[in-house]
Order: structure tokens, then sequence, then C-alpha cells
């Protein structure tokens, strides 16, 4: 039944009904399109937000102090908290099951020269674990180890912008460096993937926190301490850890515990969740709008397929009169739906898509990159609307194919 | 051919009910030209649909061409109309986007004739009721006339025992009447058994028996000496 000539009717029948075929055409392909956009711009959304708070490892915590601002224990608001190799201890220590990595951070701005070439940079004292915490990638040389820190070792790991700026493209290693008239022995060049190229973070100079401790201070003061979390933790579990962390330290300083400022903890769980919370919300807009488009383009061509068989009534009764059988005015009209759906659908998805592509830069500007939305998910859509167009003709067209030849023929 | 007994038939209007058929005995035998004739109402469509299997009879039997025809499901209908039968109808029922060809090539689509083959044949028969020139013409480029003409050309095309004629001239002016009418006899002088449902005793007088119906029952059922049709 369904052969060549049965498409040679059905494309006779497209062929010479030019406006209906239009306009069913145009109700699927805008479908689609809308569909293609709204998924495409919701996704670049998404994208931006997931990039702007991507960069660190994310099971990572940093541990900051400030002064007090409550009095306790007889002592006044106002006080300095300091971190000290103490605290970096004792947290290493108590909670060597729930850390991952564990650095300390002490900062310095000094000016760096080699040759005639000199600049200031922020220079970064750490811990060798600190390199996993921050996601660095070195790209040549090594990373401060536990040795450089047992020695004190006045070693140094640079960044790319400082590479570029120092030794303009040579090789770095083995070369010294002048920071604030002491020499430092370049033994390992970095790249930060994660924030991506010429980023801040890699005007970054890196130095053993022992050899800082002791040339800049001659104390054991710490900065700030990062860390990251087990990552077999749940982020219920990394909030709570970190909560726990917050008390301990609070407890070792003497600090009220309802005070905000002495000591503030980063937790990425916690901002993991804020954007995770924000990307469901946003997930379940795009997914509303997304079906909202999908029904009215059912609706759309339910109603035009109901149309096209009211209108077709007096045919099929002449086609009945003629010895069609009901299957074959059931397939007919059915396959022409399916045909007209199928096809409009595609160039409803590749004008989505150009006009998705044709505006990518207009849309960077509106917190939008890479707006795209997947081929799965759209020929999935498209699927959704022939499947339903297929029906939205299949019962019309059976209840046509089903009444008298008679009453069809009388139609008017 | 056909053989009718005690047929009924009655149209449900919301709780009444109408009856059309009021027990119908109709015998038709190959070859002959029979005319129904009634005014309106008087039950003659309603017979020439149930003996085309467009629509059901309530009671009675019908036979045609040695088969019951009874509680046929769509399929057989189909089948049973396509094999047997051919309609040409008041208002012609050509479909408008296809041509005089494919119009008379449709019924043998239905037969599952390959696509030459059709256009032969359908070109043959155009060319029977004098066409052959109007093949790739829409009906709407066609005059009432043509219309008809392809409509019977298409009746013609399957083959069919049994041509059945619906008021065939009734959308037409008198020159015209005469020139379908006079085709028809042609067909019948070659043997095609035709039944024509008519209000118009001119049209009646050209066939060769004439069935008298009135409020659902025959009245009167006489051969008659045929008028043909001069031109």
């Amino acid at each position: 039944m369904i052969d060549f000539g049965f498409f040679r009717e059905i494309f006779q029948s497209i062929n010479k009904n030019k406006l209906r075929t239009l306009l069913s055409g145009f109700t699927v392909a805008f479908a689609i399109m809308l569909f293609a956009i709204l998924f495409g711009v919701a996704n670049g959304l998404q994208n931006s937000f997931n990039t702007a708070f991507a960069g660190d490892a994310n099971n990572s915590i940093f541990i900051f102090s400030g002064r007090t601002t409550k009095a306790v224990a007889g002592m006044q608001t106002g006080r300095k908290i300091q971190f000290d190799n103490e605290l970096y201890e004792t947290l290493k220590k108590e909670y060597k099951n729930d850390i991952e990595f564990i650095s300390g951070r002490v900062y310095k701005n000094l000016t760096a020269s080699y040759k005639d070439e000199k600049s200031a940079y922020t220079i970064r004292a750490v811990n060798p674990d600190h390199q996993f915490i921050e996601k660095t990638d070195i790209t040549r040389g090594r990373y401060i180890n536990q040795l450089d820190l047992k020695n004190k070792e006045k070693h140094i790991v640079i960044g790319k912008l400082v590479w570029e700026d120092l030794f303009k493209g040579k090789d770095p290693i083995g070369k010294y460096i002048d920071l604030s008239k002491i020499k430092y022995k370049v033994v390992g060049l970095f790249v930060d993937k994660a924030e991506g190229s010429d980023s801040n973070e890699e005007r970054i100079i890196y130095m053993p926190i022992t050899t800082a401790q002791q040339i800049y201070g001659n104390n054991d003061y710490i900065d700030q301490i990062n860390l990251t979390f087990n990552p077999s933790m749940t982020g219920d579990q990394a909030i709570a850890f970190s909560n726990k962390l917050k008390r301990r330290i609070k407890q070792i300083f003497t600090i009220a515990p309802e005070d905000q400022a002495a000591v503030r903890i980063r937790n990425q769980a916690q901002e993991l969740e804020n954007t995770a919370q924000f990307n469901s919300v946003l997930s379940i807009l795009v997914l509303i709008i997304g079906f909202g488009t999908l029904i009215a383009g059912i609706v759309g061509i339910s109603n035009i397929m109901i149309f096209i068989v009211k209108e077709r009534t007096k045919e099929i009764g002449i086609r009945k009169a003629l010895g069609a059988p009901p299957s074959s005015i059931k397939l007919l009209i059915t396959f022409e739906s399916i045909l007209i759906t199928s096809i409009s659908g595609f160039l409803g998805l590749i004008a989505g898509s150009l006009i998705l592509d044709s505006m990518k830069d207009i849309l960077k500007e509106y917190f939008i990159t890479d707006p795209g939305v997947s081929t799965q998910l759209v020929v999935l859509a498209t699927i959704t609307l022939v499947i339903a167009g297929t029906l939205a003709a299949w019962l019309p067209a059976n209840r046509a194919s089903l009444i008298k030849p008679i009453d069809a023929l009388r139609d008017e | 051919m056909v053989s009718i007994k005690n047929l009924h038939k009655s149209y449900k209007m919301g709780d009444s009910s109408l009856h059309v058929l009021k027990g119908i005995d109709l015998n038709i035998e190959e070859g002959e030209m029979v005319a129904i004739m009634g005014s309106s109402g008087s039950g003659k469509s309603t017979l020439l649909n149930i003996i085309g299997i467009l629509d059901e009879h309530d009671k009675g039997e019908y036979t045609l061409d040695g088969v019951e025809i009874r509680n046929l499901n769509e399929k057989k209908a189909a089948q049973y109309r396509n094999k047997f039968l051919g309609f040409v109808f008041q208002s012609f029922n050509l479909i408008n986007f296809k041509n005089a060809l494919e119009n008379v090539g449709l019924p043998l689509y239905y037969q599952g004739l390959g696509r030459k083959e059709r256009q032969e044949k359908a070109l043959f028969h155009l060319e029977k009721v004098g066409l052959k020139d109007w093949a790739t013409h829409l009906p709407n480029e066609l005059s009432g006339g043509q219309k008809q003409r392809v409509a019977i050309a298409r009746a013609l095309a399957s083959q069919p025992k049994l041509l059945l004629a619906d008021e065939p001239t009734g959308a037409l002016d008198s020159t015209t009447s005469a020139e379908i009418m006079q085709f028809l006899q042609q067909l019948n002088d070659e043997g095609k058994t035709l039944l024509i449902v008519t209000h118009e005793t001119d049209i009646s007088k050209m066939c060769k028996r004439v069935v008298r119906l009135k409020d659902g029952v025959i009245m009167e059922d006489k051969k008659i000496k045929q008028v043909r049709v001069k031109l």
C-alpha cells in the first residue's frame, strides 16, 4: 500500500495545496525555531554562570582572619587574630581524615627584576599542597616541594605573564630573579587554565612559605589557610565540616561564637550549592518555556490538521466512492502530516541555529556565552512535534475514513 | 445483476425516525437501462446510494452480481464499489487538484495498477468520451458537460458491471444534457447496465425501463420504448 504511487499521491496533494502546506509547515517550523532559540539562550546564560564560578578546586575552603567585633573573656573588641604555623599543624592533625590538601598562604608585594626588566608582583608563599588547591599547571620545571620548605630555599615558581614580562620568552628555569634585592632561583613556570589565559593568576610568584616567614618577618605567621575537603563528602557534609572548622578556630583563639568578622570561611561547596540552585531554577524556567513552546506548536498543528481533514472530507468521500479502503485514506493524510512536520521541523531547527549563531556576539554583551542547544534535544523536540502532528492527523483522519461515503460526499 | 427484496431504510432524526424506503422489490438484469423516477423525498437517491454501497439498508435483501450485500465493513465495501460499480454524480465530484487524466486514473490506482498502465487506460477512456486533448486540464478549466464526461470516463475506467448515475444531467443545460444522455445510451448499446436517477420525464424516456417511486414504495415499474437521442 505504501509504494511509489502512494508518495506521488502525497506529493501531489502537498504541491497542489500550497497554502495548506505552508500554514502547517510554518506552525511547526516556528515552534521548533523558538524552541531552539529559547533553549540556546538559556543554555548560554548557564554557560556564563558556570564559567564565572569555576576556577579553583570545587571542594576548596578558604579561611581568613580579621579583627574581633565582640568582647569575650575579658578581652577587648578589635583584637587582631593572627594565624600561625601552630594553627596550621593543629588543623592538619585534627582533621586529617576530612582534609585532602592544606596550605598556608603568606602574601607579599615585591618588585622583581631580571637583567633590565623590572616590575611589581604579588608573592604567594605557600606549602606544596597549594598546587592542587589552586589547580596550578606546571608547564616547565617543578612546583615548590617539601625539601624547599624544609631548607627554606630561595626558590620560586613564576606565572606565565611574569615570565613574558621578565624573560621575553627565554627559558627561565635555573635563572635568578631579584626580589627586592634578594636573589631567587626560578624552579618552575605555571599557567592557570581554570581562570583562563592572561588572567591575573598568571602574574603571581610562588615561594616556600617557610622562606617568606623567615626573610620577611622572622615569625611563623600565616595570612590565610586554604584547604580542600575530602571529595567523598556531600555538599551538606562539607558545609557542616566548614562550620566545625570555624568553631574550632574560634575556640583556639578565644573568639565569641557569634563573632562574624574574626574568622571568615569561604566554602566552595556553599557557592556550588548556590550556583546549582540558580541553575536548577533556570533549568525549570527553560523547561517551562520549552514545553510551552512545544505545546503551542502541538495545539497549532492539531488545529491545522483538524481543519485540513475537514476541508478534505469531500475528497475523502470521492476517493471512497471510487474504492479507496479506509486504511489508504488514513495513511494518505497521516503521511502527509509526517512529511510536512518533519521537513518543516528540520527547517525550523536550521533557522533557529542560524539565528542563534548570528546573534552570538550581541548576546555576549548580555551575559550569554556560547548559546546553543544540543542537536539531540532539538531533534527530540522535532520528533515530539512530528508525533503530535501524526496523532493530530490520525485521529480526525481515522474518523473521516470511517464515515459513510454518502455523508462525506454531501459535505460542502 | 441487482436483486432487491423487501428493502427498508430509515434515518434517525433526533428522537423520531424517518422511514424513507418501505419495502422495495427490484430486479435489474444485465444490459438494462433503468430510470428511477420520483419527486424529491421519494427515496430515489437513497435507493441508488444503497445499490451503490454508499449507504446501508436496515432490512431486506440486496444481492449484487450474486454477492449478498449485508453488514460489509468499509474495506470490503470499498472493494466492491471499486470492482462492481461506477458512479456519476450530479455535481461531478471530480478532485479539483487533479487533472482530467489523474481523476480518471484514480479508481485504477485503488485497483493497484501501475502508473503506466493507469495512464494508458485512463487515456483510452478519456478518448472514448472525446476529451483526449483535455487530459492535462484541471476540472476548473473544463465546462460542465466536459466535467460530466470526465466523471463518466472515471466511472468506466474500472470497467464496472453497473453504472450508477444520480441526476447526471441535473447541473447541465439541455443541449449538454442530450449529449450526455446520447453517450449513456451508446454505453448501454455496448452492453453496459445503467441505473439513472432523475426527476425529469424527458430523461426517463431515454431509458428502457422506468421505475416510479413515491413515498418510499414503487408505484410503477414498466418497460418503455426508448427514445433515441438525436443531436
